[in-house]
């Protein structure tokens, strides 16, 4: 079907897509041109709104996400008209030079990739809870509806209404900036951002919601290293979560129930993700600037590229965590260190490492623990930790995993 | 520019240990170096250091009486121990502000925005 100039037909569903994929950059700009976000939002959903009635009709403009903005603008600006507290508003709108919003120039493009950086440090500020961090991120970064970021996150949709609009009240009422964070505090600020999209990821590992937000954090991810060209810890970022995400169908069988990384199917991972993220881990190295993430993304390119959990190069995962524990010794990293050495030097090596760190309240030391003891024969204590895992295991596969005593399946005669 | 209260938690001046004379002349000389700077910057509006939450006195309206009590308002271990009013371009600057002071006082310090009217 064609539109009446003979453009190509667009439905509600398509057009819904296009939103979600271009509000971010219109919301973007409207709170730089209104200094509000909320009324940025409703000019957006305004826009909307007119292009659900026209574009059946007129078919996709040329270039629909310049389209957005200008027919937002436009109906925020009428908005205002109407309201007595707008006109002051109006006021500094109009004294904008008119030139930065002719959509297409370079000029407005530059100043449009500014204001989604903006909006990124804003969302990600850390006076703000990091609950109400993600949720902000996803709706006006994402574009995602209120509702879908509700459902995602398994709350019902007037809690995540009200987390938004508390957020939105302190960034109004304390002044949270909407500006690119300068040179001497991008660091701490940019870990923040880093972060929130790695939350996003990690939520979408546990929840089937739809939309994905292992798509979502990986969109998110995306965004911010073309953003970000020159801050590698962006590049390690969208690294590990593609080659994370290269094997998220291989996680879980059809039933549900975990598969353990050496157990997996490897000819079922994604080749294009692993190609991309290892294309990006290489460049991450020439440029010789290592951080958190890009280690993480090593670790995970080392894993995508053996053939076997056998074949699987461990001397060079152990000296990727050891480069990954001198940036940031947790003892998390400590004992995913001690399981690579495991790998290398035997369960007993492991072992006595893993006990050293004494993580009582964290359900993967009490795994770790059971599955060393298993390989070492001392199947009794190997039992009590897998129950102890169980008990903390925080999805439902991950305890039945650690019921059956770190099987996937009921052993068939135990 | 908006105007924000930092309002310096005092944390169990009772039980805490005390601090040494000597403790206590360095952080009084840290004090002053750093509202010298925020005055030069002009960043400064009005600060004061209260008296021990036990000197307080609570008045209220109670079933159309005052009623007037002795000791603070909150049964807290935490007490309002003194407050600066910073001026500052956004919350972000305000922070700024905020971690020098709580380093220099050595106690939490809570950032609130002044309530602004709205524009008419």
């Amino acid at each position: 079907m064609r539109g009446v100039d003979g453009s190509p037909a667009v439905d509600a569903a398509a057009i819904g897509r296009i939103f979600r994929e271009e509000s971010g950059r219109s919301v973007a700009t409207l709170i730089r041109i209104f200094g509000d976000i909320d009324i940025a939002e409703d000019a957006v959903q305004d826009a909307f709104t007119v292009a659900l009635r026209r574009w059946p009709g007129d078919g996709l403009p040329p270039n629909p996400g310049g389209w957005i903005t200008t027919t937002a603008r436009n109906r925020g600006i009428d908005r205002l008209r109407r309201e007595s507290r707008g006109r002051e508003l109006l006021d500094q709108v109009a004294a904008l030079p008119p030139d930065d919003h002719v959509p297409g120039t370079a000029q407005e493009l530059v100043y449009v990739e500014d204001d989604r950086l903006r909006l990124i440090f804003t969302c990600c500020n850390p006076a703000l809870s990091t609950e109400a961090q993600v949720a902000l991120t996803l709706r006006l970064l994402g574009g995602l509806s209120t509702e879908e970021v509700a459902r995602a996150f398994l709350v019902a949709e007037p809690t995540m209404a009200q987390r938004l609009a508390r957020a939105k009240r302190k960034i109004k009422a304390a002044r949270i900036p909407y500006r690119v964070p300068e040179d001497h505090e991008l660091p701490g600020r940019l870990r923040s951002v880093l972060a929130v999209v790695y939350l996003i990821f990690n939520a979408g590992l546990t929840s089937p919601a739809e939309p994905s937000l292992c798509l979502e954090g990986i969109r998110l991810a995306r965004i911010l290293s073309a953003l970000m060209p020159d801050e590698p810890e962006v590049a390690g970022l969208l690294a590990l979560l593609l080659l994370t995400e290269s094997r998220r169908a291989s996680r879980t069988a059809a039933d549900g129930s975990l598969v353990l990384l050496g157990e997996q199917d490897r000819s079922k991972w994604d080749p294009a993700l692993i190609e991309e993220g290892r294309a990006i881990v290489r460049a991450c190295l020439r440029r010789n600037r290592p951080g958190p993430y890009q280690l993480q993304a090593a670790i995970s390119g080392v894993h995508a590229e053996a053939r076997s959990i056998e074949e699987t190069d461990w001397v060079h995962i152990v000296a990727l965590y050891d480069q990954l524990f001198a940036i940031s010794p947790t003892r998390v990293v400590a004992m995913n260190r001690a399981i690579a050495v495991g790998e290398v030097q035997g369960p007993a090596a492991a072992l006595d490492l893993v006990d050293e760190l004494a993580l009582d309240n964290y359900y993967s030391f009490h795994a770790t623990r059971a599955d060393l003891l298993a390989r070492l024969g001392r199947d009794r204590e190997a039992t009590i930790a897998y129950e102890r895992a169980a008990a903390m295991a925080p999805t439902d596969a991950e305890r039945d995993f650690f019921r059956l005593g770190g099987r996937t399946r009921p052993r068939p005669r135990d | 520019m908006a105007q924000y209260m930092f309002s310096v938690h005092s944390v169990g001046e009772a039980g805490g240990p005390e601090r040494t004379q000597d403790e206590m002349q360095q952080m009084m000389a840290k004090i002053t170096i750093l509202e010298e700077e925020m005055k030069s910057a002009n960043a400064l509006v009005f600060s004061g250091r209260l008296t021990e939450a036990d000197t307080a006195t609570v008045v209220r309206m109670s079933g159309g009486e005052l009623l007037t009590t002795d000791g603070p308002f909150a049964e807290s271990k935490e007490h309002l121990g003194g407050f600066y009013i910073i001026e500052a371009d956004d919350l972000d600057a305000a922070l700024v502000w905020a971690s020098k002071t709580t380093a220099a006082v050595g106690a939490p310090i809570e950032v609130r925005p002044f309530w602004e009217m709205p524009d008419a």
